[in-house]
This record gives C-alpha cells, sequence and structure tokens, in this order.
C-alpha cells in the first residue's frame, strides 16, 4: 500500500498546501462520493482571468490528499484557460507518479478544478 | 522508533519457542514423512505428535480427522469445493453468509458460475447470522452450510451452535471458517457440532504456509490436491514438516495460555477502546459490543477515511488495518461492513486494531495519545467534518 507511494506524494500528504476553505471563492468544486471513498473540495480565487488563489477540503486516502494539495500548487497564477488545460496525468506527473490502482484519485482532482471553474463561469453569467 | 503492532488479525509473529521446534526440520531432520527409512521415520513421528496438538485445541477430536493443508484458504476451498463434488448427485444448493472471508465467497461464487446455486444469509447491524433466515434457505437439495466461527474484520463470533443444530436437524453438512477465532476462543467441535473446521497456523503464532482442515467421518469429500497418497488420499503434497511440526507447538502453546492471554489481551482492548471514547468524539464501534473476539476492535472515525488514518499511524510506528475501499485494492468499501448496513462513508473511516501478545499497557497507551491529533488533522481537512459544523 504505502511502499508504492512516491516521496512527493508522502510530503504531501504529510504537509498539504493550501489546506482550507475560501468564504468569499469566486468558485467552489464538489465531486467525488463516499462509495469510492474519495470526495474533494476545491476553493478558487480569480482576480482578472487568473487564479489568485486556491484551497481545498478533501475526505480520501494519501493518493487524494496529496493530489488535491497539488492541484491548488498548479493552478495559482493561472488563466482560467490554462487552468482547464491541466490534465489529471500532469498532476500525477507532478508528484512523481502514482499507483496505477490510485490513478482514479488524479482524476478527482482534475474533476474538481473543472467543476470549480465551471461554477466561476456560471457565476460570471449570473453576475452579467 | 518504537513500532507497535496491532494488526494480529492479520498475521501474528512466529512465537520463539514454535521457531525453536520448526528448526530441525530444516536443518539434520530433512526426512521425507513418507520415506520408510529412519529419516522419514523422525518426520512422520513429528508430523503425527503435531496433528495431536492441534486435535487437542479443537475437541479433543481424532487425529486422523486432521488433514494438513498450505493454510486457511486451502482449507476452506477443500471444504466447498470436496463436498460440492462429492455431493453433487445429492444437490446443488449451498448456504453461507455475506460476511464470509473472500476465501470461502470467492469459491462459492466460482461454483455458481458452474452450475451451483449459493444462498446468502443476510447478518444484522452487528454482524451476526440470521438464524431464521439460514432454517428457512435450506432445501431438499442442500448439500452445505458455511458460515464463519468468528469475523475477521469485526471480530464478531456468530450463533454456530444454532447454525448446527439447523444443519443437524436437516442433514445438511456444517462447515466453519474458524481462521479467526482458532486460539482466541474456545473451540470444541464435537460439543458444537462442526463437520468441517478450516484454520490456519499464521493467525496463532505459527508459521505461514500451513493450515489445517477438520473433517468428521461423516462427511463425503472430493480430494482438492490429486497426487501421491498423503494425508490418506484427502490431499497429495509432500508434508510441509516443519511448518506442521510449527502449528502443532503453536496450538499446544495457545490451549495453555488462551484462558490467561485473553483477559489480559481483553483488558488491553476495551483499555484501547475507552482511551478512544474519551479522547475522540463521532466514533462507531463495528461488531458486537459483547460477543466478539476478545482482541478485535474495529472502530469508524466519521468524516476521515481509512488508509489515510493507517498511513498516519504508520509514520508513528503504529500499525492497524482498515475497511476503506482504498485498502481493500477495490473500488468499493468492506463487504462486512456493508453487510451490516454501515453507510459507505462511516465504513470508509473504519479501522480495525486487532492486538496480541507483545502488546502491552505502555503500548496501547502510546496509540490512545497518538490518535486524537491524527483524527483532529485529517477532519480538519474533510469536507464532510465542515458539513457537520455546519
Amino acid at each position: 500500500m504505502n511502499s508504492q507511494y512516491s516521496e512527493k506524494v508522502m510530503e504531501h500528504f504529510k504537509n498539504p498546501h493550501n489546506v482550507g476553505e475560501i468564504p468569499d471563492a469566486d468558485g467552489i468544486g464538489n465531486v467525488g462520493n463516499p462509495i469510492c471513498g474519495d470526495i474533494m473540495r476545491l476553493y478558487i480565487k480569480v482576480e482578472g482571468d487568473r487564479i489568485k488563489d486556491a484551497k481545498f477540503k478533501t475526505f480520501g486516502c494519501a493518493a487524494a490528499i496529496a493530489t488535491s494539495s497539488m492541484i491548488t500548487d498548479l493552478v495559482r497564477g493561472k488563466t482560467i484557460k490554462e487552468a482547464l488545460e491541466i490534465s489529471n496525468k500532469a498532476v500525477a506527473e507532478a508528484l512523481d507518479g502514482l499507483p496505477p490502482v490510485k490513478m482514479h484519485c488524479s482524476m478527482l482532482a482534475e474533476e474538481a478544478l473543472r467543476s470549480a471553474v465551471e461554477d466561476y463561469l456560471k457565476k460570471q453569467a449570473n453576475k452579467g | 522508533m518504537k513500532r507497535i503492532y496491532l494488526d494480529h488479525n492479520a498475521t501474528t509473529p512466529v512465537n520463539p519457542e514454535v521457531l525453536k521446534e520448526m528448526l530441525p526440520y530444516f536443518g539434520e531432520e530433512y526426512g521425507n514423512a513418507s520415506s520408510l527409512h529412519s529419516f522419514g521415520r523422525y518426520a512422520r513421528e513429528a508430523v503425527e505428535d503435531a496433528r495431536a496438538k492441534v486435535s487437542n485445541l479443537i475437541g479433543p477430536v481424532e487425529p486422523v480427522d486432521i488433514v494438513f493443508t498450505s493454510g486457511g484458504t486451502e482449507s476452506d476451498n477443500f471444504a466447498i469445493k470436496g463436498v460440492a463434488h462429492a455431493l453433487k448427485s445429492k444437490g446443488k444448493h449451498m448456504i453461507t453468509s455475506e460476511i464470509e472471508h473472500h476465501a470461502v465467497l470467492n469459491t462459492c461464487e466460482f461454483l455458481a458460475k458452474n452450475g451451483y446455486e449459493v444462498t446468502y444469509i443476510p447478518v444484522d447491524e452487528y454482524g451476526l447470522v440470521d438464524i431464521g433466515a439460514v432454517k428457512k434457505a435450506v432445501r431438499p437439495d442442500t448439500i452445505l452450510i458455511s458460515i464463519m466461527f468468528a469475523n475477521n474484520e469485526v471480530g464478531t463470533i456468530e450463533p454456530v451452535k444454532e447454525v448446527s443444530a439447523i444443519a443437524r436437524e436437516k442433514g445438511v453438512l456444517f462447515h466453519t471458517d474458524a481462521v479467526q477465532a482458532l486460539g482466541k476462543i474456545p473451540i470444541d467441535v464435537e460439543e458444537i457440532g462442526i463437520d468441517l473446521l478450516s484454520i490456519s497456523a499464521h493467525k496463532i503464532y505459527g508459521p505461514k504456509g500451513t493450515g489445517a482442515l477438520y473433517i468428521n467421518k461423516k462427511a463425503k469429500m472430493t480430494p482438492f490436491m490429486h497426487g501421491g497418497h498423503h494425508e490418506r488420499n484427502r490431499r497429495a503434497g509432500t508434508e510441509n514438516v516443519a511448518g506442521i511440526v510449527g502449528f502443532g507447538t503453536a496450538c499446544k502453546l495457545a490451549g495453555e495460555y488462551m484462558e490467561k492471554e485473553n483477559r489480559r489481551i481483553l483488558a488491553l482492548r476495551d483499555r484501547l477502546r475507552d482511551g478512544i471514547n474519551k479522547n475522540i468524539g463521532d466514533v462507531k464501534l463495528n461488531g458486537h459490543p459483547l460477543m466478539r473476539l476478545p482482541n478485535t476492535l474495529n472502530i469508524s472515525f466519521k468524516y476521515v477515511e481509512g488508509e489515510s488514518v493507517l498511513l498516519n499511524l504508520d509514520l508513528k510506528g503504529i500499525a492497524a488495518s482498515s475497511g476503506s475501499a482504498c485498502t481493500s485494492g477495490s473500488l468499493e468499501p468492506s463487504h462486512v461492513l456493508s453487510a451490516m448496513g454501515v453507510e459507505p462513508a462511516t465504513a470508509q473511516g473504519s479501522v480495525r486494531f486487532s492486538l496480541g501478545s507483545e502488546n502491552t499497557e505502555a503500548e496501547i497507551d502510546i496509540v490512545i495519545k497518538e490518535l486524537p491529533p491524527i483524527i483532529k488533522k485529517l477532519r480538519d481537512m474533510s469536507p464532510l467534518y465542515d458539513l457537520r459544523k455546519k
């Protein structure tokens, strides 16, 4: 189980980056379900067209926590367009890889980001 | 860093006395127990001596009714497939429970795909098998009832005596997977009325790779392993003399220490339970509060996931296990907890502590100290904990 995790994954698991909430978030993504055991919530703060800040809350295994942490690092400073291009593979690579059975956790991170961005775009549309 | 092992239901360390008894059979006494000469006779004596020791722990029963195997899994396969084949002209229906070990469940599933029919009996919220449902499920073409003696994940001890009564009344063979129960609670095969009993050495401080199946004389069985005439033509294969000797010694020691150890371990287990209840909120015990193996404590920590708890414990040198999907290797949480009606999110947060001979009060107190900050850190990270706070 844990001998399959890279050092980077363990680092992000032990000391995850950007844990928390953004009370006045511009976009919130909620993905996952209790049956498969991973639930991610991603908050983003957008300034101009760039993601200024990102925070997460995750219920899940080490891979879930590590991918959540990593994706908040990856999106920081990116434009909305660039953020939508971040794939689950990029998240896994940034963590020096995930065990094959854990790749679905990185999918969840990608989906959480998409969901947050969609939420942001919807809010923008409603404002206008 | 001190390592604390709380996963004895997974496996146990080999007792030094067991190892000492085994070693000669890797060394000067390497004979094949079936050989005619002195080397063989020496090995043969050791095997039969071990067989007697094993028979004492489950009865006693007649040693000849014990067949040595490679472990609990083989014993389960042998029992179920052996009966299925031998009695197929009588019927092709079998009854088992929803919470069996995969060695039983997957064997039944295999047979179900090959012309047999299996009824899976549900359990209640404590993991106790529904006796009424067992009785109702028996048909004229039922050939086997297989209900485990005690569950490995939550420790619940099943009403095997009642199941046996039903089996006897209906003239159906009764098999029980007693791998987790052996050495932890008294087993008297004849008093309870068990026809087939699976047991394993590595759960009772014996070596991995050795187990046994008790087969009552009235049980018709087709061998699982064909080949030489070993084990009176019931299970071919050169005897694993060292492993068998280890199993025998482990059984002897378990019989000697069971009563005293049980009391000691139960006290430690409940100390852990009380320490957790006192210092951590939103926890749930999984398993029967009383009818449970003395060493097993399966607790769900709500709002957090099992593997992340285990890894955090592992970073502190503490070993336990979990029923979460991530630890099961599948994408679903423990089938045992699901059968007990535990909600998926709660099942995901389950951690199993199973105590054993080396555990001390000091170790338990360390675990009690280390757990709360781990749970707090994970809850602070958890969206489910947020929802609860709101």
